[in-house]
């Protein structure tokens, strides 16, 4: 499908289709508790335009632009890859309770969005993701416990992101917006995009990660602005979980998230983000777009964040229990599984095999992150520049000795320096 | 330097009460929306929510939405907008959520909000107050405990003050919405929930303006925001080994007040510096280079500095190391003394 489908300056059906759509304009700030009560924030309809291809009940349906010729074994491993990665997160979530993670990011309800987004990616792929991306982290290869350590304050990331084609996770919102864009951009300039050649396979794209929150902000605008002017391989992949900590998606928008893209000149399409086929399918389409220097393209993936922002964060000081109790009805894991049963895909073997591989996961997970050593004191010192800095060697040496100063006066040193 | 004189308000008649830090902001921020309806309240998550800190906690509800925003997730538009309300006639106190997420708005506050009043000759003036939690010590993820007040200090057109109790809070974020100047308002976010008695009828000094938490004679310790309290309990351990400190709480970064911590080294012969940002080019080496200028015949040392690193904030497993503390605060006096 050509993406003018989208970037056309208007259907002569879009102002029907806009009407029909009836997603609210959320022209006024806030909307009222009597409104989020009677659905009219709309956060569990995604409108018409939603692309969807498993219903909630975990009823295989078709759709007119995207579909995918996907086999009994990639689904089975999109359930496996959900379970797993939401074990995780739970753990984390656990772990952090117990004190042994100073904060955890919780995961919860995005787990479609991320594994098909994730399993669109090819290894030469890049990703730039937020902080929330545990599931993409999983589909390139990181195992779970590498993100402990931005958790559990000993690093700010361990992956390479060279070798695991993904960037470390980025705090300040947006900011990785434009880092992808420059990327992807790298990519196109090395020649690896449009080769219908030999190996068109080795045709790259980059994907980058971020949520509705972060679309206010000027380095995503700039990153989507950059993007359209060089046609940079680049996917955004905003996932609107509703929520930007206490701020609801009419905080940031008069308009779907996903209608952004046609003021930039790209496509941009709204995809059920509990739906790991047609995140799996619409994420396809646009990395092989992308690939093939059509890009940019943005994806709105439509889902909810059914944890708090972080365990730091009281979600109950600011969101009503119905809309959560709403969106459980739309689980990600429980419609698959709906549909491989419906479907006899997997059998209770299989299921009960996941399981106790997530167990086996859970219990690795916890055992790796109790047992983390503590990071070296000359650990602070390293890698700051890639030429040593004499200010930094100094200091380095100043506070080194300082400490042994408290090994020699027999006081213990991991007491004495706090 | 002249020594700064005690203002008394008087008008109110709340009694002497207990608040911490926080409160102490939060009851500011109430006064101020109370007595003067163009006070604004805009940031990420401060209505609803009250701000990730409370500090705002209940101001929209008693408020409305249209004096406490919950603006989209934007810094440069958080400061940029405020910048032009403030040029309509508001005055708006902008709250960053977290130390390291300025840097969106820092194009704002350089380009747009320090140079208004210069550029225009004082035609127009931007009253605004962006409060920033800073520093470490909360074990928090990366950008969640940085000190970045030096960079603000060095632009001129802003004043960068920094409270380190809650009687200071309470009353320099109400001298901060009143002055007609931009302010960066530094919060020390690990002191937040320290605790001391608040008498809103006592006299209070004015916003920029250092002074002395602690009289002492062997040497002057100056500091301020969370690092405060490190050195007043660094103060009494020096006790112990028979050391008198003086503690000078900075408050105002820009412009320093010098006075207190000139006269304090003349008769102390010693100064440290202590502050958790790195050190090269800080806020403390600006003490440590107009003390020695001011003071240079009544040194019998060196002025010393403790600092943070001049690297980035490292994994918060690291943080105590990096952090200055009361060893480190005591280390750096005994040398003083040894020198």
């Amino acid at each position: 499908m050509s993406p003018e489908h989208w970037t056309r300056p208007s259907r002569p059906d879009d102002r029907d289709r806009l009407a029909d759509t009836a997603v609210p304009a959320a022209t006024s700030a806030t909307p009222t508790r009597e409104q989020v009560i009677a659905g009219l924030r709309a956060t569990s309809e995604g409108g018409a335009d939603l692309v969807q291809l498993l219903t909630p009940e975990g009823q295989r349906v078709s759709h007119p632009d995207f579909d995918i010729d996907i086999t009994d074994e990639q689904l089975r491993g999109m359930y496996r890859d959900m379970v797993l990665v939401r074990r995780a997160d739970r753990e984390g979530n656990a772990l952090q309770r117990q004190g042994q993670l100073g904060i955890w990011v919780p995961l919860l309800g995005q787990e479609a969005a991320q594994i098909g987004a994730g399993r669109a990616m090819r290894p030469q792929d890049m990703a730039f993701p937020s902080y929330r991306e545990h599931g993409v982290a999983w589909c390139r290869g990181i195992d779970p416990t590498e993100l402990l350590g931005i958790f559990r304050g000993t690093d700010h990331g361990s992956w390479d992101p060279n070798e695991t084609g993904m960037s470390l996770y980025t705090i300040v919102i947006g900011n990785q917006c434009v880092n992808a864009t420059g990327y992807a951009m790298g990519q196109k300039f090395d020649g690896k995009v449009g080769n219908s050649g030999d190996d068109p396979a080795s045709n790259e794209a980059t994907m980058v990660f971020f949520g509705d929150g972060a679309t206010s902000q000027g380095d995503v605008h700039e990153g989507m602005v950059w993007a359209s002017v060089y046609d940079a391989p680049v996917v955004f992949f905003c996932q609107n979980n509703q929520w930007a900590i206490s701020e609801p998606t009419e905080r940031q928008s008069r308009v779907p998230l996903y209608e952004r893209a046609k003021g930039y000149g790209f496509p941009g399409i709204r995809v059920d983000g509990n739906d790991v086929l047609a995140s799996l399918a619409v994420s396809q389409w646009a990395m092989n777009e992308a690939r093939q220097g059509n890009g940019p393209l943005l994806i709105e993936a439509f889902t909810y964040r059914m944890d708090a922002h972080t365990t730091s964060d009281d979600a109950t000081r600011y969101r009503l229990d119905d809309e959560l109790e709403a969106w459980k009805l739309k689980d990600p894991i429980e419609r698959l599984r709906a549909h491989l049963l419906r479907e006899e895909i997997a059998d209770q073997e299989f299921f009960d095999g996941v399981d106790s591989e997530a167990d086996e996961l859970a219990a690795r997970f916890r055992e790796f992150c109790v047992n983390m050593p503590e990071p070296p004191p000359e650990r602070m010192f390293s890698a700051v520049y890639a030429e040593e800095s004499p200010v930094v060697a100094a200091q380095r040496e100043d506070y080194l000795n300082y400490l042994a100063g408290f090994a020699d006066s027999g006081h213990d040193t991991e007491g004495s320096v706090r | 330097m002249a020594a700064p004189t005690m203002e008394s308000t008087g008008s109110s008649t709340t009694p002497t009460q207990t608040i911490t830090i926080a409160k102490g902001l939060n009851n500011a921020l109430r006064n101020a929306m109370e007595r003067d309806p163009k006070v604004l309240v805009m940031g990420e998550d401060v209505g609803k929510l009250g701000g990730v800190f409370r500090v705002t906690d209940g101001l929209q509800k008693d408020f409305g939405e249209h004096r406490v925003l919950d603006t989209p997730l934007a810094e440069s538009g958080i400061i940029g907008t405020a910048i032009g309300l403030a040029m309509r006639g508001f005055r708006p106190v902008c709250e960053i959520q977290f130390d390291g997420f300025i840097f969106p708005g820092f194009d704002q506050i350089v380009s747009q909000l320090s140079k208004m009043h210069y550029r225009t000759q004082g035609k127009v003036k931007v009253p605004l107050v962006i409060r920033v939690p800073f520093g470490g010590g909360i074990g928090a993820v990366e950008h969640h405990s940085e000190s970045p007040e030096s960079l603000f200090a060095h632009v001129a057109g802003l004043k960068v003050v920094s409270c380190s109790n809650p009687v200071d809070a309470y009353w320099m974020l109400q001298q901060a919405i009143d002055s007609d100047d931009p302010v960066l308002f530094f919060e020390p976010k690990r002191r937040y929930w320290e605790k001391a008695e608040l008498d809103p009828t006592a006299e209070h000094l004015p916003m920029i303006s250092s002074a002395v938490l602690r009289t002492g004679s062997d040497v002057t310790v100056a500091t301020y925001g969370p690092t405060v309290k490190t050195c007043m309990e660094a103060a009494t351990a020096a006790e112990e080994d028979g050391n008198d400190v003086e503690v000078v709480d900075l408050r105002s970064l820009s412009p320093l007040d010098l006075g207190p911590v000139a006269e304090s080294v003349r008769r102390t012969g010693r100064l440290v510096v202590v502050s958790e940002s790195p050190p090269e080019s800080s806020v403390t080496s600006e003490v440590a280079t107009r003390i020695q200028q001011e003071c240079f015949y009544s040194l019998e040392a060196p002025v010393l500095r403790v600092n943070g690193f001049d690297t980035p904030y490292p994994p918060s497993k690291l943080e105590e190391g990096y952090l200055p503390d009361l060893d480190r605060v005591l280390d750096a006096v005994d040398r003083s003394l040894a020198y």
